[in-house]
């Protein structure tokens, strides 16, 4: 069981999500967030003063999935997320120890 | 005292008329904001300045182009046919600055409400055009559009001839009604909003990605602004502080009720909910459709308006999603089509009582129907040509529509270098204060 998140561009969200529904994927979790990378913010200006606004709006999206299903996702991720341009986003898997459905109570793959 | 003694000399400035109608022009101006926070609330967060800075940039470039030129094209003598005034008589307006001893009410105040209906025209306009255009040349688009198509129209319906004075083929030859710009105002954006979103084309993810309204709240204090302000707009068009000015208002107030009525009750028949966006919606549209119509149909003519309206432009603002067109706040939905159902419902419900002629169904035959049906399809089709052609020679010389990753990422950013929101405890950044920030 792996934990596949994935920092995005926010308007290549529908994309991404038409992508991964189209696999089979049938939730997931997303926030919005903000940070930055390699893409390095902007310039706001108020009344003449200028802000350096380091932050970049991205969309955070966090899917739990079974190994076999964990490269199409990133894969699927990879396609419908890229413009090819600096501030594209990133995407990390982490191992999950346990998943349990709050509803039922099942736990491992009948509770994705 | 001087007061006064002004209303009992024949000669002098009507006071009371002077008066309404200055208070009316500070209504009209009232709408320029009210429309752009009506505007704001609809678009995403991230094009909310924006869009409020074409419809105050508007407001800037319409009203100095219109003093310049403008008026003068629209209520000049006319130059040839009916079609448009001398652009030179009173550029400037400095031919207006010593007062007419003659005139009732002040010429140079007559001119400035007109010039306001020329911003609000425009500012309409930016509507259909949202989320995707560069400001400068918005701009650009509000002075070149005021000149050749605005004042035109407005000089074909609102210049009537007296004395020597020659003025436009509508309102003099054909004898069409239009109390206050249903041809002018609301015809003519609607069409020039259709043509300018075909032109430009759609917002990239159009009919995929959601584009609903941020904020609406904002849409409806908006909607109540421009319901205030219109009572100046249509009641300001008798001119004088009168009867036919209190039938206007009454007319106004309600054809903005029935509209409302009229459009939450398709909603819940056809949506299952009446929602407040619907209602805000409905008011402006028997607004649009009253304002030709307010001084010339009954009370309950004006509640049938409203009525025809709301139902109408509730069923048209679905046609973009299936025609493909992106006129992104519904300019064609509710201003070209509750523009002509005003416009052309005059023909039907015209009375006797408020107006010089009787409707088909007061007993006045077809003739006045077909007078608005003609002036209406005249402001359409000259309104949609021109401004296709002025929107795509704008588009292939100084570029009009923004970049497609601004348009992404979002104008206000982009084009302003602000963002209209900022609630986050760590969105703030390093201030290079430079010597000339706010102190």
């Amino acid at each position: 069981m792996k934990l596949i998140t994935a920092v995005i561009r926010p308007h290549r969200w529908e994309n991404v999500r038409e992508a991964l529904e189209a696999l089979g994927v049938s939730g997931m979790t997303l926030t919005e967030v903000s940070g930055y990378g390699r893409q390095k913010g902007h310039t706001e200006v108020y009344r003449g003063a200028e802000y350096d606004v380091l932050l970049v709006p991205k969309v955070r999206i966090e899917v739990v999935a079974e190994e076999p299903d964990v490269q199409p996702i990133i894969d699927a991720i990879l396609a419908s997320a890229a413009t090819g341009k600096i501030g594209d986003g990133k995407i990390w898997v982490s191992p999950v120890e346990s998943v349990q459905r709050v509803r039922t109570g099942e736990t491992g793959s009948a509770a994705i | 005292m001087t007061t006064y003694v002004a209303a009992v000399d024949p000669t002098a400035t009507a006071a009371g008329d002077t008066a309404w109608l200055l208070a009316s022009a500070a209504l009209v101006l009232l709408m320029a904001p009210g429309l752009a926070i009506f505007y704001g609330g609809m678009v995403r967060s991230k094009s909310v300045l924006n869009m409020m800075m074409m419809v105050l940039g508007a407001l800037a470039v319409v009203t100095v182009v219109w003093v310049l030129i403008g008026y003068s094209i629209a209520f000049g003598d006319d130059v040839v046919l009916g079609l448009f005034g001398d652009p030179t008589q009173y550029l400037g307006l400095e031919g207006l600055v010593v007062a007419d001893p003659e005139a009732r009410i002040p010429t140079i105040l007559f001119a400035l409400f007109q010039g306001l209906f020329a911003v609000i025209t425009v500012g309409l306009i930016a509507g259909a055009i949202a989320d995707r255009t560069k400001f400068g040349t918005w701009l650009v688009f509000c002075a070149v559009w005021t000149v050749l198509v605005y004042a035109p129209v407005a000089h074909w319906i609102f210049d009537f001839s007296a004395g020597d004075h020659v003025g436009g083929w509508m309102a003099n030859e054909l004898g069409a009604l239009d109390f206050a710009g249903g041809t002018a105002v609301e015809i003519n954006s609607g069409a020039a909003g259709l043509a300018a979103a075909l032109v430009l084309g759609r917002r990239i993810g159009f009919g995929r990605e959601p584009m609903k309204p941020h904020n609406l709240t904002l849409v409806m204090l908006g909607a109540g602004l421009l319901w205030f302000g219109w009572f100046g707009f249509n009641a300001g068009s008798a001119l004088g502080a009168n009867h036919l000015a209190a039938v206007a208002f009454v007319n106004t107030l309600l054809a903005g009720c029935t509209g409302m009525l009229a459009w939450l009750a398709i909603e819940r028949v056809r949506d299952g909910h009446p929602t407040s966006f619907g209602a805000a919606s409905g008011v402006v549209s028997g607004l649009v459709a009253i304002t030709p119509s307010c001084g010339s149909v009954t009370p309950m003519g004006a509640m049938a308006v409203g009525v025809a309206a709301g139902a109408i432009c509730a069923l048209a603002i679905g046609l973009k999603y299936k025609l493909g067109y992106d006129d992104s706040l519904d300019v064609v939905g509710v201003h070209l089509v509750g523009g002509l159902v005003g416009t052309i419902l005059i023909g039907l419900l015209a009375s006797s009582d408020v107006t010089a002629v009787d409707g088909l169904l007061y007993g006045g035959g077809a003739d006045q129907l077909g007078k608005q049906l003609v002036a209406a399809g005249a402001t359409l089709v000259f309104s949609f040509t021109m401004t296709a052609v002025i929107v795509w020679v704008l588009e292939k010389t100084i570029g009009f529509r923004v970049h497609e990753d601004h348009e992404a990422s979002g104008v206000d950013l982009a084009l302003h270098a602000e963002t209209a929101y900022d609630m986050n405890l760590t969105a703030g950044g390093r201030p290079h204060l430079g010597g000339h920030g706010p102190s």
